[in-house]
């Protein structure tokens, strides 16, 4: 790298930095922190519907793009951190990225260690957020030029490959997995043809016209399925806790975990680069290459600090790398990425490599807080840990309920329809019925989101080469893009033996 | 044979989306595509992948006992109730009410879920009203003009 591009960089990070050290952005990263964690740690809420119920409600709180973009990265960034906080109490993941920190954490709190796995793990949180914040700085510029190079045929194979690998690597049934893309590309169907003018799809209802907005659906697969989930188990988790005695830190441990935790950073930003990978795969990975790295894995799975370390690394790792091809490309690498994608769509904001130079505050501003918002994280995780862990106690029976109100005063407050609450109950059903059958939900969501882009760059891609398909093939980045999107939905149907993943301790 | 049934439910919906698409109409200057064919795609995909489902269905799903789906329905009659209630009866009264049975439905303690329903209500209505700033009314409308 050369001189230049250092102080180009230097002059974005100060411009990032004067937008986000104003009060108003300082409060809503802290708030969108502690409100992180919370949502994080509760079970039966992650990052996820976590986001999705909070979107709503910030259009109505007026912020401005950058304003709400803060919020909700702390909030994404926060749930990562706080996740691990049910895992290791509880033997419960508070979110599917920390089911992997359950595998070393809860043996290690029920050996009298829960204070000293809490604050490694948060350690190892903060190196891996850092890490692939660092990351996200050098590399998103440099791929956003990349994507410069990118015309329709391009993108077109783009939303392929984030169709397949999300479908490849996120269910163990492939077919499950592109029934899912179908509906959701489907639905997007549905509505006013941009190319043409025409509806489509519509059955002649004037409320459909306009197309299903995906907050709805998000808010109602999130969401309101989670209430019909818990109303069927009674929300009978209650496994037994483990006591919180008292925090110190373990010097001796977090010296000894070093390399894990740069390990599981690397392999977990790498995972979360991938569209369509994510967090729960970063934490796996990181979990799973450490127990083949070390010498000795023998007491992995019985409270191995290194086990803690790796997949809390990773996944906070993959969080970040995930925010690099949803903010050059327009491609969510995760579920969660898929639900900012949808504030910044929302927002009128088109992420891609325009983004970097249109609206650098946006970009430059969101960076500056996600370095702000990790050092808050690491303060709020470590010491004052103990408050967080008071909120495991709020019982299913009033954190559903509660969710399912705000849920709906948020969608009727943006949208002002009852339409609109039919709809998100309608899509609560499905996505109980999804879950079911084992059909994963959060390619709906993709598919909503991305499937008018994908229709308007083929038709693009065959306006361009006046109706030529071999044209879809004709350079050699989309060539690459296909060869991987079909290795990234055929390759795991043979690695499944291998990706197999451990089941949790009982 | 639950994955059987859905396979066939959804095999019959790509159809339907199918049939659906071949009616729509190009317009006279349309681009070499037209509106129809990334439908048609997305018809044949799940064509496909449901015939998957059919030949080599996976395990059947554990399915709840009658009486968990009779509160299921339950749920959902009370979640659209409330869709519709919001607007003529205000916030506080339909909100304490869906959210009692919610809970009731979660955990039957029926004084509890009661205290539950009520102090959501109210407590989610500050929070909406004043710290939020949403124009909610907390009774009908009706009562105060």
């Amino acid at each position: 790298m050369d001189l230049g591009l250092i102080m180009e960089l230097f002059a974005n990070l100060s411009l990032g930095f004067s937008i986000a050290l104003t009060t108003t952005t300082l409060m809503l990263a802290v708030i969108g922190c502690i409100l992180g964690t919370m949502i994080g740690a509760l079970p039966g809420l992650g990052p996820t519907n976590g986001v999705a119920i909070l979107i709503p409600i910030s259009f109505t709180l007026g912020l401005d793009a950058t304003q709400a973009l803060v919020l909700m990265t702390s909030v994404y960034y926060g749930a990562m951190y706080g996740g691990r906080i049910s895992s290791i109490l509880l033997n419960i993941p508070g979110d599917e990225p920390a089911v992997m920190t359950t595998l070393d954490g809860y043996p290690m709190a029920k050996n009298g260690r829960a204070g000293d796995a809490l604050v490694l793990s948060g350690f190892a949180s903060f190196v891996g957020a850092f890490l692939a914040t660092i990351g996200l700085m050098l590399l998103a510029p440099m791929l956003a030029q990349v994507a410069f190079m990118f015309g329709p045929a391009e993108y077109f194979a783009l939303y392929l490959l984030a169709f397949c690998t999300l479908g490849g690597l996120g269910s163990n049934n492939q077919a499950k997995a592109a029934i899912s893309v179908c509906l959701g590309l489907g639905i997007a169907m549905i509505g006013v043809d941009s190319s043409t003018g025409m509806t489509r799809f519509t059955g002649g209802n004037l409320h459909l016209f306009d197309g299903i907005d995906f907050l709805v659906a998000i808010v109602g697969l999130f969401a309101i399925t989670e209430i019909f989930v818990f109303i069927e188990s009674h929300g009978k988790e209650t496994a037994i806790g483990v006591k919180l005695e008292k925090i110190s830190i373990p010097i001796k441990e977090i010296v000894y975990t070093r390399w894990t935790v740069l390990r599981g950073s690397c392999i977990g930003f790498v995972a979360g680069l991938l569209p369509g990978a994510g967090a729960s795969i970063g934490s796996f990975l990181a979990y799973m290459s450490e127990k083949a790295i070390v010498k000795d894995n023998s007491s992995f799975g019985k409270g191995d600090p290194r086990g803690v370390a790796a997949p809390e690394a990773g996944n906070n790792a993959a969080a970040g790398g995930a925010l690099i091809p949803m903010l050059t490309l327009g491609i969510p690498g995760s579920g969660t990425t898929a639900v900012l994608l949808a504030l910044l769509m929302t927002l009128n904001i088109t992420p891609g490599p325009l983004l970097f130079t249109e609206r650098p505050e946006v970009v430059w501003g969101l960076i500056a807080t996600l370095l702000i918002a990790n050092v808050m994280l690491l303060i709020l995780n470590v010491p004052l840990v103990k408050f967080f862990t008071k909120i495991l106690q709020v019982p299913a029976s009033i954190l559903l309920p509660g969710v399912t109100m705000i849920s709906f005063v948020g969608i009727y407050s943006l949208t002002g329809s009852h339409f609109d609450l039919l709809l998100m109950i309608g899509f609560g059903v499905l996505g109980y019925f999804l879950r079911k059958f084992s059909i994963p939900s959060v390619p709906v969501i993709l598919g909503i989101l991305l499937g008018g882009h994908m229709e308007v760059s083929l038709r693009r891609a065959m306006v361009l080469s006046d109706g030529d398909w071999t044209y879809l093939l004709s350079s050699p980045i989309s060539i690459g893009l296909w060869v991987a999107a079909i290795l990234g939905f055929v390759a795991p149907i043979f690695l499944k033996s291998i990706l197999k993943k451990p089941t949790p301790n009982q | 044979m639950s994955d059987r049934l859905i396979g066939i439910i959804i095999a019959l919906m790509a159809l339907a989306f199918f049939a659906s698409a071949t009616q729509l109409e190009a317009p006279f200057f349309s681009d070499p595509v037209g509106p129809k064919l990334f439908p048609y795609f997305i018809s044949i995909i799940a064509f496909l992948a449901s015939f998957r489902m059919i030949i080599m269905p996976d395990e059947k799903p554990t399915w709840p006992v009658l009486s968990t789906f009779a509160s299921l329905g339950i749920a959902i009659i009370v979640l659209v109730f409330y869709a519709y209630s919001l607007r003529p009866l205000g916030f506080l009264v339909p909100t304490a009410l869906c959210a009692s049975i919610l809970s009731y439905q979660i955990r039957p303690k029926y004084i509890t879920s009661l205290i539950t329903g009520i102090s959501l209500s109210i407590g989610l209505f500050i929070i909406f009203k004043f710290l939020l700033g949403l124009g909610l009314f907390a009774f009908p409308r009706w009562i105060w003009g």
